[in-house]
Protein backbone atom coordinates (compact mmCIF):
# COMPACT_ATOMS: atom_id res chain seq x y z
CA UNK A 1 0.00 0.00 0.00
CA UNK A 2 1.18 3.52 -0.74
CA UNK A 3 0.78 6.22 1.85
CA UNK A 4 -1.92 8.59 0.47
CA UNK A 5 0.32 11.44 1.60
CA UNK A 6 2.95 10.19 -0.85
CA UNK A 7 0.40 10.37 -3.66
CA UNK A 8 -0.81 13.83 -2.62
CA UNK A 9 2.70 15.28 -2.55
CA UNK A 10 3.05 14.62 -6.29
CA UNK A 11 0.13 16.98 -7.01
CA UNK A 12 2.32 20.02 -7.89
CA UNK A 13 4.39 17.99 -10.36
CA UNK A 14 1.28 16.48 -11.97
CA UNK A 15 -0.38 19.88 -12.20
CA UNK A 16 2.66 21.26 -13.97
CA UNK A 17 2.58 18.32 -16.39
CA UNK A 18 -1.15 18.74 -17.11
CA UNK A 19 -0.85 22.52 -17.49
CA UNK A 20 1.91 22.10 -20.04
CA UNK A 21 -0.38 19.95 -22.16
CA UNK A 22 -3.74 21.65 -21.64
CA UNK A 23 -2.72 25.22 -20.88
CA UNK A 24 -6.00 25.76 -19.02
CA UNK A 25 -5.78 25.76 -15.24
CA UNK A 26 -9.30 24.46 -14.51
CA UNK A 27 -8.99 21.58 -16.96
CA UNK A 28 -5.52 20.73 -15.63
CA UNK A 29 -6.68 20.71 -11.99
CA UNK A 30 -9.63 18.50 -12.91
CA UNK A 31 -7.38 16.02 -14.74
CA UNK A 32 -4.99 15.88 -11.77
CA UNK A 33 -7.84 15.42 -9.30
CA UNK A 34 -9.20 12.52 -11.37
CA UNK A 35 -5.71 11.02 -11.53
CA UNK A 36 -5.20 11.14 -7.77
CA UNK A 37 -8.62 9.60 -7.15
CA UNK A 38 -7.92 6.84 -9.68
CA UNK A 39 -4.55 6.22 -8.02
CA UNK A 40 -6.10 5.94 -4.55
CA UNK A 41 -8.69 3.51 -5.89
CA UNK A 42 -6.17 1.34 -7.72
CA UNK A 43 -3.22 1.29 -5.35
CA UNK A 44 -3.12 -2.48 -5.71
CA UNK A 45 -1.90 -2.09 -9.30
CA UNK A 46 1.24 -0.24 -8.17
CA UNK A 47 3.97 -2.86 -8.36
CA UNK A 48 6.76 -0.78 -6.87
CA UNK A 49 8.93 -1.39 -9.95
CA UNK A 50 8.74 2.30 -10.87
CA UNK A 51 8.59 5.40 -8.68
CA UNK A 52 5.22 6.69 -7.45
CA UNK A 53 5.72 9.74 -9.67
CA UNK A 54 6.24 7.64 -12.80
CA UNK A 55 3.18 5.53 -11.97
CA UNK A 56 1.00 8.62 -11.38
CA UNK A 57 2.31 10.28 -14.54
CA UNK A 58 1.31 7.30 -16.64
CA UNK A 59 -2.24 7.44 -15.18
CA UNK A 60 -2.41 11.17 -15.92
CA UNK A 61 -1.08 10.71 -19.45
CA UNK A 62 -3.84 8.21 -20.27
CA UNK A 63 -6.42 10.62 -18.84
CA UNK A 64 -5.10 13.48 -20.96
CA UNK A 65 -5.07 11.38 -24.13
CA UNK A 66 -8.61 10.18 -23.34
CA UNK A 67 -9.70 13.76 -22.83
CA UNK A 68 -8.22 14.80 -26.16
CA UNK A 69 -9.98 11.91 -27.89
CA UNK A 70 -13.29 12.87 -26.30
CA UNK A 71 -12.89 16.46 -27.42
CA UNK A 72 -12.40 15.01 -30.88
CA UNK A 73 -13.85 17.32 -33.44
CA UNK A 74 -14.35 20.27 -31.14
CA UNK A 75 -13.07 23.41 -32.82
CA UNK A 76 -10.04 24.22 -30.71
CA UNK A 77 -8.27 26.76 -32.83
CA UNK A 78 -8.61 29.47 -35.38
CA UNK A 79 -6.95 29.50 -38.80
CA UNK A 80 -3.56 27.91 -39.30
CA UNK A 81 -2.32 30.81 -41.38
CA UNK A 82 -0.11 32.44 -38.76
CA UNK A 83 1.47 29.16 -37.76
CA UNK A 84 2.11 27.57 -41.12
CA UNK A 85 5.19 29.45 -42.29
CA UNK A 86 8.65 29.26 -40.81
CA UNK A 87 9.74 32.84 -41.47
CA UNK A 88 10.56 33.21 -37.78
CA UNK A 89 13.74 31.25 -38.39
CA UNK A 90 15.07 33.48 -41.17
CA UNK A 91 17.62 34.85 -38.71
CA UNK A 92 19.21 31.43 -38.26
CA UNK A 93 20.00 30.95 -41.93
CA UNK A 94 21.97 33.01 -44.44
CA UNK A 95 20.62 33.94 -47.89
CA UNK A 96 22.00 30.73 -49.38
CA UNK A 97 20.10 28.63 -46.81
CA UNK A 98 23.15 27.62 -44.76
CA UNK A 99 23.48 28.16 -41.01
CA UNK A 100 24.46 31.72 -40.23
CA UNK A 101 26.31 30.70 -37.04
CA UNK A 102 28.03 27.40 -36.25
CA UNK A 103 25.68 24.96 -34.50
CA UNK A 104 27.23 24.34 -31.10
CA UNK A 105 27.24 20.76 -29.81
CA UNK A 106 25.18 20.04 -26.71
CA UNK A 107 27.87 18.43 -24.60
CA UNK A 108 27.49 15.54 -22.15
CA UNK A 109 26.15 17.51 -19.16
CA UNK A 110 23.77 19.48 -21.38
CA UNK A 111 22.33 16.33 -22.91
CA UNK A 112 21.47 15.22 -19.35
CA UNK A 113 19.89 18.59 -18.62
CA UNK A 114 17.34 18.37 -21.44
CA UNK A 115 15.15 16.03 -19.40
CA UNK A 116 15.93 17.68 -16.04
CA UNK A 117 15.07 21.18 -17.25
CA UNK A 118 12.47 20.16 -19.80
CA UNK A 119 9.32 21.42 -18.05
CA UNK A 120 10.87 24.71 -17.03
CA UNK A 121 12.10 25.46 -20.56
CA UNK A 122 8.93 24.14 -22.20
CA UNK A 123 6.74 26.40 -20.04
CA UNK A 124 8.84 29.48 -20.74
CA UNK A 125 9.06 28.64 -24.42
CA UNK A 126 5.32 27.92 -24.70
CA UNK A 127 4.69 31.59 -24.00
CA UNK A 128 6.28 32.54 -27.30
CA UNK A 129 4.85 29.61 -29.27
CA UNK A 130 1.32 29.58 -30.67
CA UNK A 131 -0.92 27.38 -28.53
CA UNK A 132 -1.50 24.76 -31.19
CA UNK A 133 2.22 24.50 -31.99
CA UNK A 134 3.05 23.80 -28.33
CA UNK A 135 0.16 21.35 -28.10
CA UNK A 136 1.21 19.39 -31.19
CA UNK A 137 4.73 19.10 -29.76
CA UNK A 138 3.42 17.92 -26.39
CA UNK A 139 1.11 15.36 -28.01
CA UNK A 140 3.89 14.00 -30.23
CA UNK A 141 6.99 14.20 -28.07
CA UNK A 142 5.75 14.18 -24.49
CA UNK A 143 2.75 11.87 -24.81
CA UNK A 144 4.17 9.87 -27.71
CA UNK A 145 1.01 10.01 -29.84
CA UNK A 146 1.10 8.95 -33.49
CA UNK A 147 0.90 11.60 -36.21
CA UNK A 148 -2.39 10.24 -37.60
CA UNK A 149 -4.03 10.53 -34.20
CA UNK A 150 -2.77 14.08 -33.67
CA UNK A 151 -4.04 15.12 -37.13
CA UNK A 152 -7.39 13.54 -36.42
CA UNK A 153 -7.72 15.21 -33.03
CA UNK A 154 -6.79 18.67 -34.20
CA UNK A 155 -8.30 18.36 -37.67
CA UNK A 156 -5.12 19.30 -39.48
CA UNK A 157 -3.32 17.65 -42.39
CA UNK A 158 -0.15 15.61 -41.96
CA UNK A 159 1.72 18.36 -43.83
CA UNK A 160 0.49 21.03 -41.41
CA UNK A 161 1.34 18.78 -38.50
CA UNK A 162 4.86 18.37 -39.84
CA UNK A 163 5.27 22.15 -40.19
CA UNK A 164 4.04 22.76 -36.63
CA UNK A 165 6.41 20.13 -35.25
CA UNK A 166 9.31 21.68 -37.16
CA UNK A 167 8.45 25.10 -35.72
CA UNK A 168 8.12 23.73 -32.19
CA UNK A 169 11.41 21.83 -32.37
CA UNK A 170 13.26 24.84 -33.79
CA UNK A 171 11.82 27.14 -31.12
CA UNK A 172 12.55 24.78 -28.22
CA UNK A 173 16.05 24.11 -29.49
CA UNK A 174 16.66 27.86 -29.54
CA UNK A 175 15.25 28.21 -26.01
CA UNK A 176 17.63 25.56 -24.67
CA UNK A 177 20.62 26.95 -26.59
CA UNK A 178 19.96 30.51 -25.43
CA UNK A 179 19.57 29.41 -21.83
CA UNK A 180 22.83 27.46 -21.83
CA UNK A 181 24.85 30.12 -23.59
CA UNK A 182 23.63 32.61 -20.94
CA UNK A 183 24.59 30.22 -18.15
CA UNK A 184 27.97 29.70 -19.81
CA UNK A 185 28.64 33.44 -19.76
CA UNK A 186 28.18 33.68 -16.00
CA UNK B 1 20.27 19.30 -56.63
CA UNK B 2 22.05 19.75 -53.29
CA UNK B 3 20.16 20.55 -50.13
CA UNK B 4 20.68 23.76 -48.20
CA UNK B 5 20.97 23.51 -44.41
CA UNK B 6 17.50 25.00 -44.07
CA UNK B 7 16.01 22.29 -46.30
CA UNK B 8 18.06 19.65 -44.48
CA UNK B 9 16.76 20.86 -41.10
CA UNK B 10 13.17 20.42 -42.36
CA UNK B 11 13.94 16.91 -43.59
CA UNK B 12 15.64 15.97 -40.31
CA UNK B 13 12.50 17.03 -38.44
CA UNK B 14 10.17 15.33 -40.95
CA UNK B 15 12.17 12.11 -40.65
CA UNK B 16 11.24 11.95 -36.97
CA UNK B 17 7.57 11.64 -37.88
CA UNK B 18 7.39 9.74 -41.16
CA UNK B 19 9.63 7.53 -43.29
CA UNK B 20 11.54 9.69 -45.78
CA UNK B 21 11.32 8.77 -49.46
CA UNK B 22 14.38 7.09 -50.97
CA UNK B 23 15.32 10.35 -52.73
CA UNK B 24 14.90 12.45 -49.56
CA UNK B 25 16.88 9.93 -47.56
CA UNK B 26 19.75 9.90 -50.05
CA UNK B 27 19.91 13.70 -50.33
CA UNK B 28 19.88 14.10 -46.56
CA UNK B 29 22.53 11.44 -46.06
CA UNK B 30 24.82 13.12 -48.57
CA UNK B 31 24.25 16.49 -46.91
CA UNK B 32 24.97 15.15 -43.42
CA UNK B 33 28.21 13.56 -44.61
CA UNK B 34 29.46 17.00 -45.57
CA UNK B 35 27.81 19.24 -42.97
CA UNK B 36 28.90 19.18 -39.33
CA UNK B 37 26.36 21.87 -38.38
CA UNK B 38 23.45 19.75 -39.55
CA UNK B 39 24.87 16.69 -37.80
CA UNK B 40 24.89 18.69 -34.55
CA UNK B 41 21.36 19.92 -35.26
CA UNK B 42 20.16 16.36 -35.85
CA UNK B 43 21.70 15.28 -32.56
CA UNK B 44 20.04 18.18 -30.72
CA UNK B 45 16.59 17.21 -32.02
CA UNK B 46 17.21 13.62 -30.90
CA UNK B 47 18.18 14.87 -27.42
CA UNK B 48 15.11 17.10 -27.35
CA UNK B 49 12.89 14.12 -28.15
CA UNK B 50 14.61 11.97 -25.56
CA UNK B 51 14.28 14.69 -22.91
CA UNK B 52 10.61 15.27 -23.70
CA UNK B 53 9.83 11.54 -23.59
CA UNK B 54 11.63 11.12 -20.26
CA UNK B 55 9.80 14.14 -18.85
CA UNK B 56 6.58 12.64 -20.23
CA UNK B 57 7.23 9.46 -18.29
CA UNK B 58 7.89 11.39 -15.09
CA UNK B 59 11.59 10.49 -15.14
CA UNK B 60 13.93 13.37 -14.31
Amino acid sequence: MIDPQQIEQERPYLLRYALAQLRERDAAEEAVQETLLAALESQGSFSGKSTVRTWLTSILRFKLIDGLRRKGKEKLFESLEDEADDGDFDGLFAQDGHWREPVRAWSGPESQLVSKQFWEVFEACSKVMPRRTAMVFAMREVMGMEIAEICNNLEISATNCSVLLYRARMTLRECFSTRWSREGER
Amino acid sequence: MRLSCREASRLISAGMDRPLSAAEHLKLRMHLLLCGNCRQFSQQLALLRNGARRAGEGVE
